[in-house]
């Protein structure tokens, strides 16, 4: 049976757990793209789920070398959007986690962080532009009424996303803390 | 030379130790999930990004006869072994400190 949720994931270890709870209730996750999850049924409790944010592009040679250990070592590669991958295993060959120590973890971390920061970066800059033609054509209604929401849009989720790399920072400076004492 | 300071870490220490005999990643896994009775799992990208690192250094490198030639398999190099006596010499310096001190309150 083919089951599609709309649903928008911005948190990528909340939405690792959604996916591993439909994994548990019996929907496996067979395909993403853009905020669409398509699932088939599986056995309850048959797949664990983990997301992982990739240094490159599917489809550049490092990146499909990594796909290729990562098949090699048992993980099924389920869906890629963007840099993210969507990998599960069979629950019944073990616990399965991609980061097992805390450096590697906190690598990836960093990935996540930059990929968030880099987005609302450019998503407060763009939104400022467009404030500032907005305010200058304040007059000329026409260009304003396009600029001036747009830029505040823009704006607003630029700070959401640099909310999101906060976590992130959060996140790496407790795995920091924990790495004083153990590996 | 692999540098003499410095712990090595417990996945870097078990993979060096399972490439003793020629490995590729599935088989590291598997094998250092049984020299360690289970206790240690490894996780796939943390081993691939452990492999890399081994590699660069040169403590480890492909081995070139592997068996089924889509995989690929791994060696410890001469630097590695080194690496790994000497982690040896720190860890029985270690455990000797430990029951010296430790051991010693409980008789």
């Amino acid at each position: 049976m083919k089951k599609v949720i709309w649903k928008p994931y911005w948190d990528f270890e909340r939405e690792e757990n959604w996916l591993n709870n439909m994994a548990a209730q019996g929907f496996a996750l067979t395909r993403y793209t853009w905020c669409r999850y398509v699932f088939e049924s599986c056995e309850k409790g048959e797949y664990i789920y983990r997301l992982e944010l990739l240094d490159n592009m599917p489809g550049n040679p490092q990146s499909n070398e990594y796909l290729r250990f990562m098949e090699e070592a048992g993980v099924e590669c389920v869906s890629t959007y963007l840099r993210w991958v969507y990998f599960r295993k069979k629950a019944s060959e073990g616990a399965f986690e991609l980061y097992t120590d805390i450096d590697s973890n906190i690598n990836h971390c960093r990935r996540v962080n930059n990929f968030w920061f880099t987005l609302a970066v450019a998503e407060l800059l763009i939104g400022f532009s467009n404030i500032s033609i907005g305010l200058s054509n304040i007059d000329r209604i026409g260009l304003s009424y396009f600029n001036l929401p747009a830029g505040i849009l823009l704006f607003v989720l630029g700070l959401f996303f640099f909310h999101l790399s906060w976590k992130m920072r959060k996140k790496i400076r407790q795995l920091l803390k924990k790495k004083t004492i153990r590996e | 030379m692999p540098e003499t300071v410095g712990a090595l870490t417990e996945a870097v220490f078990y993979i060096l130790l399972s490439l003793y005999s020629p490995m590729h990643g599935y088989g590291i896994m598997q094998n250092v999930k049984e020299l360690s009775s289970h206790r240690v799992e490894l996780g796939a990208g943390t081993l691939y990004g452990a492999i890399n690192t081994l590699l660069e250094k040169g403590w480890i490198r492909p081995y070139e006869f592997a068996a089924d030639s889509r995989k690929k398999e791994y060696k410890i190099t001469e630097f590695g072994k080194v690496a790994v006596n000497l982690e040896i010499a720190r860890l029985e310096e270690l455990l000797l400190n430990g029951k010296k001190i430790v051991g010693g309150e409980e008789q």
